[in-house]
């Protein structure tokens, strides 16, 4: 799960990280009274989970309580890259004397962590990786070891922090890595830390990912999902425990096993080609699809009103085809008259046979069955085409 | 010859008492697995009756590789203990491990995968996250249905567990030497090329399916090292082409950040290393038999 500044920089603060103070407002009344309250000029920072903000228009500078309630309105409702701010912060403005970048975060190739630093902070990192790749010092972490004094010190001689803040930026980094491990994130980063005039080290913005496998250990986790922000699908799936991604297509997609599911949506995206029309969400039941998956699966599905039709494309691995096929009698039952799409399924493996043969002699009125993983799928856009 | 499980392996289940592990222990044993027991701390020294088969539960992973010779474990344990378990299975040097525990921590993988190589890595890891390893007719450590495919002469590595289901289904007809699914996670013990590498050694493996997905850059890697080190024909698969950026796919380590991951950018890499990609698993399994009817 992504952070907001603001949720990133509270986290921050919480392991002693210096941030600057500021405050979250959802209307340009509040904004303009936390103006009032830091004193001016203060920064107004559209909280999205997207970088480019200030390009985008997204941070404007201050002088008075009054110039901010305008920049509020300004930024509030938004589009940045598809995202609508509905949240800006507040925040006194800082003098900067130089930029730096710093992140935590996991390094796959190496199956481990990685540290990068940079002097040239500021801008977009990405660019001063391709550039200047030399700027960017990347540290291998020893997920054992962690990071200590010793290690925040020879990551910041590698990038080269200059002398006088040298004691102050390992310390930071320190606290970053304590962030990093105590909430366990897959990303923390900062960009800018910034010096100020007076010499003070401080963490300017901030990025965070948190593993939400690990939210067993972190109930207070919990409270940092923007409900608001949520596509109403995908919080309903997700209050059933269903994985799904809402796309922006006309055929439904159900099936077992992330990558069968992935596969399904790139078959079917190949097969809608012809007849304008795509996948519609991601939506994966998991090996053990039971009925009650399969109508909750269903359920969220058909209730998307760009959905024309829909795809069940199980592989009876673990899960045996006559309990899917089970599954997809009793969820059309429950479903009842909401059950108004074409349904096709392809079914295969274990007890694929007993699975076809409930489904054929159901006999329901919206389902198609289709022998092969291709062929369903072309069935499936077709159908999708001639419902729009 | 099959790659890291074969018939003389002896396979103990940790978590073997949980619902998970109760199920997939009466599979694996019904697939000809020799399963020599199981771990629970909490429950050592009982007795479990699978279907007839009588397991005793040891306490720990040492204990019980020094009563039965295992020098398998497969793990079911849940995510909040599966830290522990593992890091209790590299400690007790068993030589392989496969966990199959989805949900698992990433700093927890990080955690046991440094304490792995720390310490010599003299347990091969496979997962988490992941359906298993299969030899058929050999044995069966993990949660891949042994139905699906018998013994044959293709090796099999893949991400996803139902892709690699749904593969070994398509060529069902020529069987497999191994299949391995190596897991969905960002940090993952056993890679592609570490599949590669023993498929190319075995003598019975004559042709190798590899299926990836979307997310780092694995695939690629594996591109470069077929490149230069695997003489066997290679067919390939990606999962996710019209994946979109910044969304999570299932798989925690399934996700399209930036330019990075790309499927296209997978294929165009295994493309260029020789290997045939296929756009469907279809077209994949079409792809090997084409192979498969020259050899």
């Amino acid at each position: 799960m992504d952070l907001y500044e603001y949720q990133a920089k509270d986290l921050f603060a919480a392991h002693g990280v210096p941030v600057l103070p500021g405050d979250v407002a959802t209307n340009p009344a509040d904004a303009k009274a936390i103006a009032a309250k830091f004193g001016q000029p203060v920064v107004v920072k559209a909280q999205v989970k997207t970088g480019g903000r200030g390009k985008a228009g997204g941070v404007k500078l201050a002088s008075t309580a009054e110039e901010t309630e305008e920049k509020a309105t300004a930024i509030l409702g938004l589009d940045i890259k598809g995202h609508i701010v509905h949240r800006v912060l507040v925040t006194p403005a800082s003098d900067i004397a130089e930029e730096y970048y710093f992140s935590f975060l996991l390094d796959r190739a190496n199956r481990t962590f990685l540290a990068m630093a940079s002097v040239e902070g500021g801008m977009d990192i990405e660019e001063v990786a391709a550039t200047k790749p030399e700027a960017l010092a990347k540290i291998h972490i020893d997920a054992i070891q962690g990071v200590d004094a010793a290690k925040a010190k020879e990551i910041a001689d590698a990038a080269n922090f200059p002398a006088e803040v040298k004691d102050q930026v390992v310390d930071v980094i320190v606290k970053l890595w304590e962030t990093f491990v105590a909430e366990d994130a897959t990303l923390v980063e900062v960009n800018p830390l910034v010096r100020d005039p007076q010499g003070k080290i401080v963490a300017l913005d901030g990025k965070v990912t948190l593993d939400e496998n690990a939210d067993f250990r972190h109930p207070a986790h919990a409270e940092l999902v923007d409900k608001q922000a949520e596509n109403p699908l995908e919080a309903k799936a997700k209050e059933k425990g269903l994985n799904y991604v809402k796309l922006d297509g006309e055929v439904g997609i159900i099936g077992n096993g992330a990558g069968l599911v992935m596969s399904t949506l790139d078959v079917v995206a190949y097969a809608g080609e012809q007849y304008g029309v795509k996948p519609a969400n991601f939506l994966d039941i998991g090996g053990g699809a039971s009925a009650e998956v399969m109508a909750n699966g269903l359920d969220v599905i058909l209730h998307d009103e760009a959905v024309r039709s829909v795809f069940v494309n199980v592989f009876g691995g673990i899960t045996a085809c006559d309990a899917v096929a089970n599954g997809i009698v009793a969820a059309l039952e429950i479903l009842g008259d909401e059950a108004t799409k074409p349904l096709v399924v392809r079914l295969d493996g274990n007890n694929v046979e007993e699975g076809r043969r409930i489904l054929a002699e159901a006999n329901h009125p919206l389902v198609t069955v289709v022998d092969t993983m291709d062929n369903a799928a072309a069935k499936a856009a077709e159908l999708a085409a001639a419902g729009v | 010859m099959a790659i890291f499980l074969n018939e003389t392996s002896k396979v103990i289940v940790q978590g073997m008492t949980g619902a998970e592990g109760t199920k997939h222990t009466k599979r694996m044993l019904a697939s000809g697995t020799n399963i020599v027991g199981g771990v629970n701390p909490r429950k050592a020294g009982e007795k479990v009756d699978f279907d007839g088969t009588v397991l005793p539960v040891f306490g720990t992973v040492k204990e019980a590789m020094e009563a039965t010779g295992a020098n398998v474990t497969v793990i079911f344990v849940p995510p909040a203990f599966s830290k522990a378990a593992v890091l209790e299975a590299i400690d007790a040097e068993i030589e392989l491990a496969v966990v199959i525990t989805e949900g698992i921590p990433v700093h927890d993988t990080a955690y046991f995968w440094a304490h792995a190589v720390a310490t010599g890595n003299k347990t091969r890891i496979i997962g988490p996250n992941c359906p298993g390893i299969i030899s058929p007719g050999k044995s069966n450590a993990g949660i891949i249905p042994a139905n699906i495919a018998g013994a044959g002469k293709i090796g099999l590595v893949s991400k996803s567990g139902t892709l690699t289901y749904q593969m070994m289904y398509e060529l069902r007809d020529f069987g497999f030497s191994t299949a391995i699914g190596i897991g969905g996670d960002p940090i993952i013990g056993t890679t592609h090329i570490d599949a590669l590498e023993a498929f190319q050694a075995d003598e019975e493996t004559v042709a190798i399916v590899m299926i990836g997905e979307i997310g780092g850059d694995a695939e690629e890697r594996a591109a470069a090292y077929i490149k230069e080190n695997v003489t066997k024909p290679v067919v390939g698969y990606v999962a996710g082409f019209t994946a979109p950026e910044g969304k999570t796919m299932g798989h925690a380590g399934a996700i399209v950040s930036g330019s990075a991951g790309t499927a296209q950018a997978k294929k165009e890499a295994l493309e260029a290393a020789g290997v045939k990609v296929g756009k469907t698993p279809s077209e994949t399994a079409a792809l090997m038999r084409e192979i498969m009817s020259t050899i």
